[in-house]
């Protein structure tokens, strides 16, 4: 489902080129790409998800050749097939939560079909956020906000979902109960978990390590 | 759900009410400044072209043309002084002169003028009867149809005049004006004046028991169509030596309206300041969305959004803002126009409340939205460069 081999970067033409660790991760697995900071953790992630090009190696993530794959290819594939948990919960401010969660779809389709909305429904009532549907996202609590950026990565049910820090800014009760939530609600989806927390380095039997200086 | 590209533009919009406003407000107050401008050109213009209606000269007595033309084309000035019916009519049988038309007037009832004049003048603008006839005999009224509908007067309703075009205090009691006639609405001046024979205005300033001497008759002035073009040149040179003139409507009218073009270019030169300032509060607005919007614009572009996507997105926007703005500028003058209407209606009991878009409007609305568009299509095109990665890492 996710596979890097040779995979190498840099930013600009005379930046120190950044050598990324191969690794693979089948459907349904759970893996952590563990890094402090400078390991290129955010650069590896981006690679993943599209948004920056590799001119070397081998990087397919959930069916997707993403050295071939064109822009607008990439587009339509983000949005499908992808779902992504960042650090810091961002929403679109004018949108209520509910039409936040519902913004992949429409993006990528067009339109919010009847099933999303009521897939929609369900998580956010797993999620506790039910009532809080019509707010808007700078009226929810910090805690509500990120289990409303779980529901948004995972309501279009991607094959592979990335989390970017997931628990930096959480301490130790509430970082075990956000991964928690996320470890249930991804259940069907690949989860690579990029991240320098350690706390999370024995969650996962998957484990890659970004070595300091190679990247 | 709705969560098209229509609905997500409308509520960004409304997410900054404050922005969104003055823009919105800068671009009404240029295209209703400049709207209105458009409309009462057009009206007036209209209403003196109407009413000059192949008047080519009127004589009257000297004084200012303008205010001759202004008494007794349009009956909206004092007239210059009254001339002898007798040296009119001499004017009237000069070979260059095909045939005229004489008013005489100087009272009025309830700000209505009483004017004494010939079945000429209403077949000259073609208005027709509505009920009853023309008058005949001394203190019969005609009644143009504003003035009935205005005063609710009808058949048979009897008045007195009151002395002077607007005054209501010297009232002539002696005499009872009957109306016999009210025409039908007919868009000129006519809708707006009671007409009576001459007899009724010689006779009502007559003292009791005086018979008015046909050589002393006055009359206040003579609408006059030309037989040869040199009528022009050659009749001011035939009154040189006499107390009357003649006045070019056309000419009075142009230089008029030349005078008032000063003003009203300085005015649209403010009125297109203004609208140039909502475009670049277009401009701004939508340059600004896109800086404080960056991470919003990245966030979207990793959910499947297109740079097409957003792009058109900062444009409806923009385009939302330059519609409504041209909408609410137009409905801000028909306001404005109203208004005026108004005004003019009750000192000069003129219409001017015409409502509908004139194809002037329609290209200034054309405009409008179209350099909209371009104002937020400038700034937009940094959506399409947007560094997706650069910007998610700065968050």
């Amino acid at each position: 489902m996710v596979e890097a081999k040779g995979i190498k970067f840099r930013y600009g033409s005379d930046g120190p080129e950044m050598d990324f660790p191969d690794f693979s991760c089948a459907a349904g697995e759970r893996m952590l790409l563990l890094g402090n900071s400078g390991t290129g953790k955010t650069t590896l992630l981006h690679l993943l998800c599209g948004l920056l090009r590799t001119e070397t190696g081998n990087l397919h993530v959930a069916g997707c050749d993403l050295r071939a794959a064109t822009d607008r290819e990439l587009d339509v594939w983000r949005g499908s097939q992808l779902g992504i948990v960042f650090q810091r919960a961002h929403f679109v401010q004018s949108l209520t939560v509910e039409e936040n969660l519902a913004l992949p779809h429409q993006l990528t389709h067009g339109t919010v079909p009847g099933e999303v909305l009521a897939r929609m429904g369900s998580m956010l009532d797993r999620l506790g956020i039910a009532h809080r549907a019509k707010a808007r996202p700078h009226e929810l609590s910090v805690g509500e906000q990120q289990r409303a950026s779980i529901a948004r990565a995972l309501l279009h049910q991607p094959k592979v979902v990335f989390a970017d820090e997931p628990t930096s800014a959480l301490d130790d009760r509430n970082a075990e109960a956000f991964m928690d939530i996320l470890d249930r609600e991804a259940a069907e989806a690949t989860l690579v978990v990029v991240t320098h927390d350690q706390r999370l380095k024995d969650r996962y039997s998957k484990c890659v390590t970004l070595e300091p200086g190679k990247a | 759900m709705k969560l098209g590209l229509f609905y997500q533009a409308s509520r960004n919009l409304r997410a900054k009410p404050l922005q969104t406003a003055l823009s919105l407000a800068l671009l009404a107050f240029g295209v209703g400044m400049v709207s209105l401008m458009l409309l009462t050109e057009k009206q007036v213009n209209d209403a003196f072209e109407r009413n000059i209606k192949d008047i080519d000269l009127v004589l009257g007595a000297k004084g200012s043309p303008l205010q001759l033309i202004l008494a007794n084309v349009y009956h909206i000035d004092a007239p210059t002084g009254n001339i002898l019916q007798s040296e009119a009519e001499k004017v009237l049988k000069h070979p260059y002169i095909a045939s005229g038309i004489p008013l005489a007037y100087g009272d009025n009832h309830e700000g209505y003028r009483i004017v004494g004049t010939e079945h000429s003048y209403v077949e000259h603008y073609g208005v027709t009867l509505s009920e009853g006839k023309l008058w005949e005999a001394p203190y019969e009224v005609t009644l143009g149809a504003r003035v009935a509908e205005n005063l609710g007067m009808g058949l048979g309703d009897t008045f007195f005049s009151a002395h002077g075009l607007t005054d209501q205090t010297d009232i002539h009691t002696d005499k009872t004006f009957t109306v016999v006639g009210i025409l039908e609405p007919s868009g000129s001046v006519v809708d707006q004046l009671i007409l009576t024979p001459m007899e009724s205005i010689w006779n009502v300033h007559a003292h009791e028991g005086e018979v008015v001497d046909p050589a002393t008759r006055e009359i206040t002035a003579m609408l006059l169509k030309k037989r040869n073009p040199l009528a022009v040149l050659t009749i001011p040179n035939v009154l040189r030596e006499t107390n009357m003139q003649v006045a070019l409507p056309a000419i009075e009218v142009n230089r008029m309206t030349q005078q008032f073009g000063l003003g009203t270019s300085a005015l649209r030169a403010i009125a297109m300041l203004i609208m140039a300032l909502s475009f670049a509060s277009i401009f701004i607005s939508v340059l600004d969305n896109i800086r404080a919007r960056r991470h919003e614009l990245a966030l979207m572009r990793t959910m499947g959004g297109t740079p097409s996507t957003l792009y058109r997105l900062l444009l409806l926007e923009g385009g939302l803002l330059s519609v409504a703005g041209t909408v609410l500028g137009l409905v801000l003058s028909r306001v404005g126009m109203a208004v005026l209407g108004q005004v003019v209606e009750s000192q000069f009991h003129y219409d001017l409340a015409a409502l509908a878009v004139l194809p002037s409007e329609w290209a200034l609305a054309a405009a409008a939205v179209a350099v909209g568009l371009l104002a937020s299509a400038l700034p937009a095109r940094g959506s399409l460069r947007l560094d997706i990665s650069r910007t998610l890492s700065e968050a």
